[in-house]
C-alpha cells in the first residue's frame, strides 16, 4: 500500500481498540446509497521505478528549444544552491507559520524577502506573496479601490499592461462593479497616449507599467504626477529584475507610486510551463492596512529575545471572514523561499549585471534581425530586454519555420493586437550566447529569403 | 542573524551572475537607478549555510508528526518533486506552442480526466492555484449562471457558520451577501434553519463535506435539494475530500461545483505556506462557465482550451494558467497509488482518526461530538482544563510542541469552546499516533499540576512565546540597517 505504513496486526488491533468490526464499519454515518464502486477511470497504481520511465519518457518528448520568448516570463540562470536548499523537507513540507514559535526559518524567509523587495520597489512595506503578477495586479487594483477616499471605482488600464494580466483583473473584478477603461498606447512609440489618459481624467487608480509589455520603457514620472494630481492612485506593474538597473516605483515623480505589483518569477524560479510562481505586492506605509495577504512582523518572546510572527491578522479571511481585504488564504511560500536566496545569492550587483547582460543580448539580437530585408523595428524609443519587430512574411509561419529548427523565435502579437499581426516579441536574456543569436538570424533570413525567393543558395535545413 | 547581517561590502558569489556587464548607454539617466537595493553582499557559501541554519527551526512532516485538523498534512512523496523538477519540464515557456508540450499536456489532462472520475462531475479545470483560488471560480461561475438566466435578484450565499473563513470571503469578492446558518447539537446543518433562509435571493449555498467539525452531513442529499429546489445551486468545499476519497462523490451527490485542495488530498508539498493547487469540478450546466485554461484533447493532440474555445468562460484566473509544476507532482502522486490506492487514503486516514479518538477518549479527553463516527478529523475541546487550570486550548498546543509534535489546529471551527482539531492523515503509523497520546497526557498531567508551565511554553524551541499584540502594534516588517 504506496505510503501507509499499517500492517495486518495494526489494522486489527487498531479496530479492536475502536470497536468497530472492519474498515468499511468506520463509514457507517454515510449513507450507503451514495457509495461509488471502483474508481474505474484512474489507471493501476505503478511503482515508482515504472512511473519514472514514463515520466522520462513523456519530459525527454517535449525536449528542450532555444527559446527567444519572454512576455511576462523570462529564462534566467538559477544558481544550483536555491531549489537544493528550498527542496529540504524542512521548507518543502513546512505548513503555513501559524505556529511561530516551530515555523521561525520560513518566518525569517519571508521577513528577509519583505525587506528586500520593499528596497528593491523602493517602499516601505511587502507581503509575503500572492499567486502570481496577474492576481498580484487584480488585488492592487481591489486594494486601490478600497484604499481611496473618493469612492470611484474606475481603475485606468493602459493597453501596454500584459493583455493576461487585463484578462485576470477584468476576471476578479468584475462582480464588484469596478469598471476598467483602456487607455491606448501611442503607435509611434509603444508607451501610453498621454493625451488619451488625459481625456479620460481622474480614477481610483492609474496602472503603470514598466518595462510595459512591448519593452517599452513608459514616460513614468510623467504618469505618476499625473495621477497624483488628480487624486488617483498609482499602481506600478514591473519586472523586478529590471529594478536592479530602473527607477524604483517609489521613486517615481514627485511622490512615488502607491502600490507596485508583478511577476516574481524573474527571481530564481524556473519557466515550468507556466507555473507555480508568485506575486508580489509592495505598497506605502500608510496602506498596509488594506494590503491582501499574509505579512510578517518582527517582535519579542517571553525572554525579550528577537523573533518572527505573522501579524496584522485582523486583515484575514480566517479572522474578518466576509469582511477580509482578500478570500487569500495560501499563497506561494516556497517560490519566495527561492527568490529570497536567489537574491542572497546574486546580491545587488550580481542581479544588475543579471538585468545589463539581458538587455545588451536583446539590442544584439534587435540589431542583427532588423538588419535583414523584410525585418524592422517597431517602436522608437528605450525599451529593456524585450522588443518588437515587424517581418514582411506571415508571422505563424515563420514561427512554426523557427521552431522547426529547435527555435521559439518569440510571442506573436495578432492576438492580443489586432495592428501588430505582424509583429513578434523577442527577448534574450543573460542565457543567450553570440552563437544563439546568430543562430536565430541565419535562420530567419534562411525563412524569409525562402519565402521571398531572394536567395536559393541558403540550404533549407541547418539545423536539427 | 539576518542575511544582511552577514554583508561584507564588495563580497558576492562569483560564479552565479557576469562578472562584468555592458553598460547600457540607450537608457535615459532619468529612468535608471541612483542606489543599489538593499541585497546581501555574501559569498556563496554564507547563503548557503545562512538558509540551512534557517531551515532548522521549522517543524516540517519530513522531521514532525503534523496532526493539524483541516490541513492534511500527509507525507509529500520525494518522486512528485523529482519528476515535476525533470529539466526538460522545467526549461519550458508558458507560452511555447503546444507541440513542443505534448509529454507535458498528456499528464495534465490524464490528472484532469482522473479528478473528474473521483469527484463525479462532468468537467474539471485545473486552472487556479489555491483552494481560495478555486472557491473564488466556483462561485464566479454560479453567479455568471444566474446572471446568464437574466436571474439577477438571486445575491445572497448561504455558508454554515462551521465554514472555514475563506467562504463567506470568497462570496465578498464575488459581490454577494453571506447569509450563516447554523450547525445543531450533532454537528450537522440545522435543515429547519436552512429550509428558512433559502428563497428567490438564494445564489447558492457552500458547504464543506464532511464537515470542519470532522463529521459527515448525514443529510447531505437533503440538503443539496432544498437549495436547488429554491432555484440555488450547490457547492462543495472540497478541503476534506481525503476522507471520502474512493467512497462517495459529490457529483453523485448532486452538486453543482466543487474544488480540490491538491496540496492536501494530493499529497503536494505546503511550501511553509503555498504553493497550491485549487481544481475545480463542475455539473454539465456549469461547464460553459469554467476557468480557462484547460486542457482539450483532439485524436491524441493536446492543448489548452482559450477563450475562443469557451467564449462563455469566467475567464483566466492567472497569466500562465496555473500551478503546473503542482499538478505535475499531483500526477505523479495519483499514478503511484491508482484508483484502490485512492480508496485506501480514506479507509486508513479514517482509521487513524477513530484511533486517535479513541484513545485520546480513553486517556481522559473530551470529544465534541463523542456520539458520532468521527471522519478523517475530530475535535477535542479542552473547555473544562481551561475553567479548572487556567491553562487554554493555546497553551497546551505550545507545549506540544517542546513534545516534538506540531500542534492541532486551535481555535478552528470558532463553535467549539478551547478546541483541538485534529487530523492525523493515513501516513501516520500507529507508534506515532501512540506517542502522541503519550504526550497528550503528558500536558494534561502538567497542566494540572503545573499549570504556570504550560502557561510558559514552549521551552525548548528557537524561541520561546512570541508577542503578537506587539507585532501588530509596533510594525516591524522590514529590516533597517543600523
Amino acid at each position: 500500500m504506496p505510503f501507509i505504513p499499517h500492517t495486518q496486526a495494526d489494522v486489527a488491533a487498531m479496530l479492536e481498540r475502536i470497536g468497530a468490526p472492519s474498515l468499511d464499519a468506520l463509514f457507517d454515518e454515510i449513507p450507503a446509497e451514495l457509495a461509488c464502486g471502483e474508481l474505474a477511470g484512474v489507471p493501476r497504481a505503478l511503482s515508482e521505478m515504472a512511473v519514472t520511465r514514463l515520466m522520462q519518457g513523456r519530459a525527454a518528448q517535449d525536449g528542450y528549444y532555444s527559446s527567444f520568448l519572454g512576455a511576462g516570463a523570462y529564462e534566467h540562470h538559477i544558481p544550483a544552491a536555491v531549489w537544493q536548499i528550498v527542496t529540504r523537507g524542512e521548507f518543502y513540507s513546512a505548513y503555513t507559520p501559524y505556529q511561530a514559535e516551530a515555523s521561525q526559518g520560513t518566518l525569517q524567509v519571508l521577513y528577509e524577502y519583505q525587506t528586500m523587495m520593499a528596497s528593491l520597489t523602493g517602499l516601505d512595506v511587502s507581503n509575503a506573496s500572492l499567486y502570481d503578477g496577474a492576481s498580484a495586479l487584480a488585488e492592487a487594483v481591489l486594494m486601490a479601490v478600497r484604499a481611496n477616499k473618493s469612492g470611484s471605482r474606475v481603475v485606468l488600464m493602459p493597453a501596454t499592461v500584459h493583455p493576461r494580466y487585463r484578462a485576470v483583473v477584468e476576471a476578479t473584478v468584475k462582480n464588484q462593479g469596478i469598471e476598467l477603461l483602456a487607455v491606448p498606447y501611442d503607435p509611434a512609440t509603444g508607451v501610453t497616449d498621454l493625451a488619451a489618459l488625459e481625456s479620460l481624467g481622474a480614477a481610483a487608480a492609474l496602472v503603470i507599467p514598466q518595462p510595459n509589455f512591448f519593452g517599452a520603457l513608459e514616460p513614468v514620472d510623467t504618469l505618476c504626477d499625473w495621477a497624483h494630481a488628480r487624486a488617483t492612485l498609482a499602481i506600478a506593474v514591473v519586472n523586478p529584475l529590471a529594478l536592479a538597473l530602473l527607477k524604483p516605483p517609489g521613486l517615481w515623480g514627485a511622490k512615488g507610486c502607491d502600490i507596485c505589483v508583478g511577476e516574481g518569477q524573474p527571481l530564481g524560479v524556473p519557466l515550468s510551463s507556466g507555473g507555480p510562481y508568485f506575486g508580489f505586492m509592495t505598497a506605502r506605509q500608510a496602506l498596509v492596512r488594506q494590503m491582501p495577504g499574509r505579512i510578517v512582523g518582527g517582535t519579542v518572546d517571553l525572554d525579550g529575545r528577537p523573533g518572527y510572527a505573522l501579524t496584522l491578522q485582523a486583515r484575514e479571511q480566517h479572522i474578518r471572514r466576509s469582511k477580509a481585504t482578500s478570500n487569500i488564504c495560501t499563497n506561494q511560500g516556497l517560490l519566495v523561499t527561492a527568490a529570497t536566496i536567489h537574491m542572497a545569492l546574486l546580491g545587488p550587483e550580481g542581479l544588475k549585471n543579471v538585468a545589463l547582460a539581458s538587455h545588451a543580448n536583446t539590442r544584439a539580437l534587435v540589431d542583427k534581425l532588423v538588419s535583414l530585408a523584410g525585418v524592422l523595428r517597431v517602436f522608437a524609443g528605450p525599451f529593456f530586454h524585450e522588443a518588437v519587430i515587424r517581418v514582411n512574411t506571415p508571422v505563424a509561419e515563420v514561427l512554426r519555420a523557427l521552431r522547426a529548427q529547435g527555435i521559439l523565435g518569440g510571442y506573436a502579437l495578432g492576438g492580443d493586437y489586432p495592428e501588430l499581426a505582424d509583429c513578434i516579441l523577442v527577448c534574450a536574456t543573460e542565457t543567450k550566447t553570440e552563437d544563439d543569436l546568430d543562430a536565430y538570424r541565419q535562420q530567419l533570413e534562411r525563412i524569409l529569403g525562402r519565402r521571398h525567393g531572394r536567395d536559393p543558395s541558403v540550404p533549407p535545413c541547418a539545423y536539427k | 542573524m539576518l542575511i544582511f547581517e552577514h554583508t561584507q561590502p564588495g563580497r558576492r558569489a562569483h560564479a552565479q551572475a557576469p562578472i562584468d556587464a555592458p553598460g547600457a548607454p540607450d537608457l535615459p539617466a532619468e529612468l535608471l537607478r541612483q542606489l543599489p537595493p538593499l541585497l546581501p553582499q555574501a559569498s556563496e557559501l554564507d547563503v548557503v549555510r545562512h538558509y540551512t541554519r534557517l531551515s532548522q527551526k521549522n517543524f516540517s512532516i519530513d522531521t514532525q508528526f503534523y496532526p493539524l485538523g483541516s490541513c492534511t498534512m500527509k507525507y509529500n512523496p520525494r518522486a512528485c518533486n523529482t519528476l515535476a523538477m525533470l529539466p526538460q519540464l522545467l526549461a519550458r515557456h508558458p507560452l511555447a506552442d503546444a507541440e513542443t508540450g505534448q509529454g507535458f499536456l498528456v499528464c495534465l489532462h490524464e490528472l484532469q480526466e482522473m479528478l473528474k472520475e473521483i469527484t463525479g462531475m462532468a468537467a474539471v479545470s485545473m486552472a487556479p492555484m489555491a483552494g481560495a483560488h478555486g472557491e473564488f471560480a466556483g462561485v464566479a461561475m454560479i453567479r455568471a449562471y444566474h446572471d446568464a438566466r437574466g436571474d439577477s435578484a438571486r445575491r445572497e450565499i448561504i455558508v454554515p457558520d462551521a465554514a472555514h473563513g475563506t467562504n463567506p470571503a470568497t462570496a465578498s469578492m464575488c459581490g454577494y451577501t453571506v447569509r450563516e446558518i447554523p450547525t445543531d447539537r450533532q454537528g450537522n446543518v440545522d435543515l429547519n434553519a436552512l429550509k428558512a433562509s433559502v428563497g428567490p435571493h438564494t445564489a447558492g449555498l457552500m458547504l464543506t463535506n464532511p464537515s470542519t467539525l470532522g463529521v459527515f452531513e448525514k443529510s447531505i442529499v437533503a440538503i443539496q435539494k432544498i437549495v436547488h429546489e429554491a432555484g440555488g445551486l450547490s457547492y462543495y468545499d472540497g478541503a476534506n475530500l481525503n476522507a471520502i476519497l474512493g467512497r462517495v462523490r459529490p457529483g453523485d451527490m448532486g452538486f453543482d461545483v466543487i474544488h480540490m485542495n491538491l496540496h492536501k488530498t494530493f499529497s503536494t508539498p505546503h511550501g511553509g505556506g503555498g504553493p497550491g493547487a485549487g481544481p475545480v469540478g463542475v455539473s454539465e450546466r456549469l461547464r460553459p462557465f469554467l476557468p480557462i485554461p484547460y486542457v482539450l484533447e483532439d485524436r491524441g493532440a493536446y492543448r489548452w482550451a482559450e477563450e475562443d474555445d469557451c467564449p462563455r468562460s469566467i475567464g483566466r484566473m492567472s497569466a500562465f494558467g496555473g500551478n503546473m509544476g503542482v499538478l505535475l507532482r499531483a500526477w505523479v502522486y495519483a499514478r503511484m497509488l491508482g484508483g484502490r490506492g485512492m480508496r485506501r487514503v480514506a479507509e486508513f486516514a479514517t482509521l487513524n482518526a477513530n484511533y486517535l479518538a479513541a484513545e485520546l477518549r480513553r486517556s481522559g479527553f473530551d470529544l465534541a461530538f463523542p456520539e458520532r463516527r468521527a471522519s478523517h478529523e475530530f475535535i477535542v475541546t479542552l473547555k473544562k482544563l481551561k475553567d479548572a487550570t487556567g491553562v487554554s486550548a493555546m497553551d497546551f498546543a505550545k507545549r506540544l510542541l517542546d513534545y516534538g509534535f506540531h500542534a492541532p489546529t486551535t481555535y478552528f471551527p470558532m463553535l467549539v469552546p478551547e478546541c483541538l482539531l485534529i487530523e492525523p492523515s493515513e501516513t501516520e503509523s500507529r507508534e506515532t499516533l501512540d506517542a502522541f497520546v503519550a504526550a497528550m497526557v503528558q500536558v494534561l498531567e502538567e497542566a494540572r499540576m503545573q499549570p504556570e508551565m504550560v502557561k510558559g511554553a514552549p521551552h525548548t524551541l528557537p524561541v520561546r512565546r512570541l508577542d503578537d499584540v506587539k507585532a501588530a502594534r509596533e510594525l516591524n516588517l522590514t529590516w533597517k540597517p543600523g
